[in-house]
């Protein structure tokens, strides 16, 4: 093997030198956010979403369900843990009784449905674990309706593509800015069997902290997706309109739309 | 020899000569990464300070996590950092729990900032550099294996029963900074073969763990919770071996740079290894 002239080995050593360099420059970046390094780390999250679908479309996996036995004795309430926005108090205080939730948009039926409407739909109840983007675990039972339900009762228009969810909660305010919570999510797993508008958890009325009266339950994804006091349902065609356009409170904060992992 | 097949006849000066050590492939490879585990590193550790604990099984134990950075406040105000290991508790103010920030100023912060990607604390982007860079580091990581196999390189890195023999000798050798020359040097040692092979073992595990914390991945692969034992045992898991390949990378650089440090980065970057002959004077 002649691998002797001289000018591959110059080549190597000036390929390395250059390698260096673009990672010295790239090094300079690392903090600026600068939009052309995170357009490029997105396309991991695009790789994340299309590889995570593909794995998951075939068998309509369902997210792993545990024994009563396995229920967290300690859930952590997260974000928002008692809105105190007037409407939402004034509901709160009379027990949701004249509570509705609205389901609109690209819908033929809108609805408005009382906790009672929902409670009297069929109703799915699950053991599962509620992973959050910090890191954390915790595994709590939900009874709800599964939305599914619901938006066939609402009767999509063909031109819904995300369901997007309208909250009580003014987490933008907690943190010195603007924004309601809001997520949309897509029809994939909006008519996935898990996904459910719990009104119970652990055998018990949805608590205040934990979302009350509603709260989604997105199971094959992570917390921030799973939107606590639902107000309102929205069938729409596109998010870029809502929020800061990235799809939901947090999205328009950094985090990932789809969040699988 | 497996793996100096390709040395050259190139002159070189009078006691020593120079041959081929790594292929083109494996040199890319280990550089990309190299580059990979830094920035997987530096944006997992930015991951952890998002909850800067660990626990075991399925769900967190948040009472009593058997690892824990915190920061803790005394009656004066003084703020220490904390870190907790199945109940002892150190004060580790400066380095875990309390540090400087970018701006000077003491954080409540698991990793100081000079070790997290972001440098700030900022969650949502160290999510973005991690998961992007795993996708490369796997990819560059298959290509590696593939050709280990390929090529048979895997038995560079398999020692033999009389190597593992050698174990006690060949470390009282090292410790000593006695490193073999000649013919010799051109084959990994017992302690290289085991070091480098248990990082070809440790990082697909490593990622098999990271994986089991996606709920996506354990509805498509329920197994994987049961391999790990649960989403924060591969948590834990995740965490501990990212900690032993620092080791690795640790003893790697230190060896690197006491066993003829020009040398090897030559080596590493063009292939060529200069070889001393073994001098008769013993």
């Amino acid at each position: 093997m002649t691998r002797d002239k001289p000018l591959s080995r110059r080549q190597v050593l000036l390929g390395t030198v250059a390698g260096g360099g673009a990672l010295a420059l790239s090094g300079c970046n690392l903090d600026s956010r600068s939009p052309g390094v995170m357009s490029l780390l997105d396309s991991a999250e695009t790789l994340n979403r299309a590889v995570q679908r593909a794995l998951l479309a075939p068998r309509q996996a369902l997210a792993p369900e545990y024994p009563h036995a396995d229920i967290s004795g300690y859930f952590r309430p997260n974000g928002s843990t008692d809105p105190d926005d007037p409407a939402y108090v004034a509901a709160r205080n009379a027990h949701f009784v004249d509570w509705r939730l609205e389901v609109g948009g690209l819908v033929d039926k809108p609805l408005a449905l009382s906790l009672a409407d929902l409670r009297a739909m069929p109703s799915r109840t699950q053991i599962t674990r509620h992973d959050c983007v910090e890191g954390w675990s915790c595994i709590g039972q939900w009874t709800g309706a599964p939305l599914a339900a619901v938006l066939d009762t609402a009767s999509l228009k063909p031109s819904a593509r995300y369901i997007a969810f309208f909250c009580a909660d003014d987490l933008g305010r907690d943190l010195g800015e603007e924004g309601l919570y809001y997520e949309t999510i897509d029809l994939i797993d909006a008519y996935h069997p898990q996904t459910i508008l719990a009104y119970e958890m652990n055998g018990a009325p949805l608590a205040v902290e934990h979302g009350a009266p509603l709260r989604l339950r997105v199971e094959r994804q992570l917390g921030y997706k799973m939107a606590k006091y639902v107000m309102r349902i929205e069938a729409i065609e596109s998010f870029a309109a809502l929020g800061g356009g990235r799809g939901g409170f947090w999205e328009d904060r950094g985090y990932e739309w789809y969040a699988g992992i | 020899m497996a793996f100096a097949r390709s040395a050259s006849a190139a002159p070189a000066a009078a006691g020593a000569r120079v041959v081929v050590r790594h292929s083109l492939l494996v040199r890319v490879c280990h550089w990309v990464n190299a580059v990979c585990i830094l920035v997987m590193l530096m944006s997992g550790l930015q991951i952890f300070n998002a909850r800067p604990a660990l626990s075991w099984g399925a769900a967190t134990n948040f009472r009593n996590p058997f690892f824990s950075m915190s920061a803790r406040e005394s009656a004066d105000g003084a703020v220490s950092g904390v870190t907790t290991l199945w109940g002892h508790s150190f004060d580790t103010t400066g380095l875990f729990g309390v540090s400087r920030g970018p701006g000077g100023d003491l954080e409540e912060r698991g990793f100081p900032s000079w070790a997290t990607l972001p440098a700030d604390q900022d969650l949502a982007m160290g999510r973005r550099w991690h998961f992007f860079f795993a996708w490369i580091l796997v990819v560059n990581g298959l290509v590696y294996v593939v050709n280990l196999f390929a090529r048979r390189h895997i038995r560079d890195l398999l020692p033999d029963r009389a190597e593992l023999r050698s174990i006690p000798r060949t470390a009282w050798d090292h410790l000593r900074l006695k490193f073999p020359k000649g013919d010799a040097a051109l084959r990994y040692n017992v302690l290289q073969k085991l070091a480098y092979l248990s990082v070809v073992v440790a990082l697909p595990i490593l990622v098999l763990a990271g994986l089991t914390m996606s709920p996506a991945m354990d509805a498509a692969f329920p197994w994987l919770l049961d391999l790990f034992g649960g989403r924060q045992t591969a948590r834990t898991i995740h965490f501990l071996l990212a900690t032993y390949l620092v080791a690795f990378v640790v003893v790697h650089v230190t060896m690197a740079l006491v066993s003829g440090v020009r040398n090897n980065m030559v080596a590493m970057i063009t292939g060529r290894y200069r070889i001393k002959e073994e001098t008769h004077d013993a």
